[in-house]
C-alpha cells in the first residue's frame, strides 16, 4: 500500500491539488484536509492525477463528495493527468459529466479563468 | 529505439468498460427495464444526497476480508430481506455484469422492476450503480476489512433520490426503510458466516440538502411510477379486455 499525498499548489486562477499514490476511501482526510488548504476565493479547483497510481470505488466516492462541496461552495472541478483508463472510469461513472476534464493544467487553468 | 508500454493500474480489472446503454444476462425477472437505459450516480439524482454506511463485527468469527465477500458475492441474493429479489447474471458479480431486481420502492404493494450494474469488483469489494428509473441514483459499495483481530463488513450507499415523487415518500418514511432493508441484509449475511446476534451500527450524513431542480425530469423515467400506472389502471385494463371478448 503507497497510500496518498498532495500537494497544494496556488495558481493564478484555481488552486492545484497534486495527488500522488493512491485513492480509496481511506483518503478521505488527506483529500478533505488538502481541499481545506485552498486558499479563501479560489474558484476553481484542479486535480492533477498524474502521478495517480491505483483509484478503487471508494476513491471515486470521495471525488463525488468533493464535487458536492466544491459545488456548495460556488467553485467548479477540473481534472488533469488522466490516463486513458481513469478517463473511462470516470465516464463509465458519468463524473466526466460534472467534473471538466483537461489534457494539461495550461488547459485547465485557461477554463478556469475563462 | 522500443516504445515503452504502460503497465496498466493494478485497479484495471476490477473497473467496468463504459457502455453507452446497459443489457443484460440475467433472467428469472418479471420485466426488464433495464436493458436500453443508462447508468446513473448521485451526480444525476433529484433528491438530497445521502451517504449511508452500515457495519457489522464478525467478532469470534474465522473469516477473512477476501473469503466473506466472496461468499457474500456467491450468496448475494440470499441475504436480502424476503420479498426482494435479486436475478444474478449469468457470470455472477462480475465489473460490467447487469443484474436485475424486484423490490419495493415504499411500503406497500408496489413491487418496482429495475437493476444494477457492478461498474466495480475486487477481493474486498464490490460497488453497483443503478440505471434510469431506478427509484435511487446510486453507488452502493459492499466491502470487508480487518479492524485488528476482526474482520468487519460495511455496506456504503452515496446516493440521492431520482425524482420528486421518490423524494416525497423518503420523506415520508421510505428513508428508514431503505436503511432497514440495509441492516437486514448486514444481519443476514452476518448470520450466515455463524454470529450469533449480529449488531448493526448505521451511520448517515446528509452531504447536501439542496435537490437538484434540473433533474425534475427523471420522473417521466421512474419504473416505480409505470408500476404504480400499471398497478393502478389494472382493473380498467382487465375490464376493457373482457368487454371486447363479450362484444
Amino acid at each position: 500500500m503507497t497510500g496518498t499525498t498532495i500537494d497544494v499548489i496556488p495558481a493564478s486562477s484555481a488552486t492545484i491539488l497534486r495527488i500522488h499514490g493512491e485513492i480509496t476511501g481511506a483518503s478521505e482526510a488527506t483529500l478533505m484536509d488538502a481541499y481545506g488548504e485552498a486558499p479563501p476565493g479560489t474558484r476553481s479547483v484542479v486535480l492533477d492525477f498524474s502521478d495517480l497510481e491505483y483509484m478503487n470505488s471508494g476513491g471515486i466516492g470521495l471525488l463525488v463528495t468533493l464535487l458536492v462541496r466544491a459545488q456548495r461552495a460556488g467553485q467548479r472541478l477540473l481534472a488533469i493527468g488522466l490516463s486513458e483508463h481513469y478517463r473511462q472510469i470516470l465516464s463509465l461513472t458519468r463524473l466526466d459529466e460534472a467534473i471538466g476534464i483537461h489534457d494539461d493544467e495550461p488547459a485547465a487553468l485557461a477554463a478556469a479563468s475563462a | 529505439m522500443t516504445a515503452s508500454v504502460p503497465t496498466p493500474p493494478r485497479d484495471a480489472d476490477a473497473w467496468a468498460r463504459p457502455v453507452e446503454r446497459l443489457s443484460t444476462t440475467a433472467s428469472g425477472a418479471s420485466r426488464d427495464t433495464v436493458t436500453g437505459r443508462r447508468v446513473v450516480g448521485p451526480v444525476q439524482g433529484f433528491g438530497q444526497m445521502w451517504q449511508k454506511t452500515f457495519t457489522v463485527r464478525l467478532d469470534g468469527i474465522d473469516a477473512d476480508p477476501e473469503s466473506v465477500v466472496r461468499h457474500w458475492k456467491e450468496r448475494f441474493p440470499s441475504f436480502w430481506p424476503r420479498g426482494a429479489r435479486f436475478y444474478a447474471p449469468l457470470s455472477g458479480i462480475q465489473p460490467g455484469e447487469v443484474a436485475l431486481l424486484e423490490v419495493a420502492p415504499m411500503p406497500g404493494p408496489v413491487r418496482m422492476s429495475t437493476g444494477v450494474m457492478v461498474i466495480y469488483a475486487d477481493r474486498e469489494s464490490f460497488t453497483f450503480m443503478t440505471p434510469e428509473g431506478h427509484a435511487l441514483s446510486a453507488w452502493l459499495t459492499f466491502s470487508a476489512s480487518r479492524d485488528g483481530d476482526v474482520t468487519v463488513v460495511q455496506a456504503q450507499a452515496l446516493e440521492r433520490t431520482a425524482d420528486p415523487i421518490i423524494e416525497l415518500t423518503y420523506l415520508l418514511g421510505a428513508n428508514r426503510a431503505n436503511d432497514r432493508f440495509w441492516e437486514e441484509t448486514l444481519a443476514n449475511l452476518a448470520r450466515s458466516l455463524g454470529v450469533e446476534t449480529p449488531v448493526v451500527s448505521a451511520h448517515k450524513v446528509c452531504v447536501d440538502r439542496r435537490r437538484q431542480w434540473r433533474y425534475f425530469g427523471n420522473v417521466r423515467k421512474s419504473a416505480a411510477l409505470a408500476m404504480a400506472l400499471g398497478t393502478m389502471t389494472a382493473p380498467a385494463r382487465w375490464l376493457r379486455r373482457h368487454r371486447a371478448a363479450r362484444d
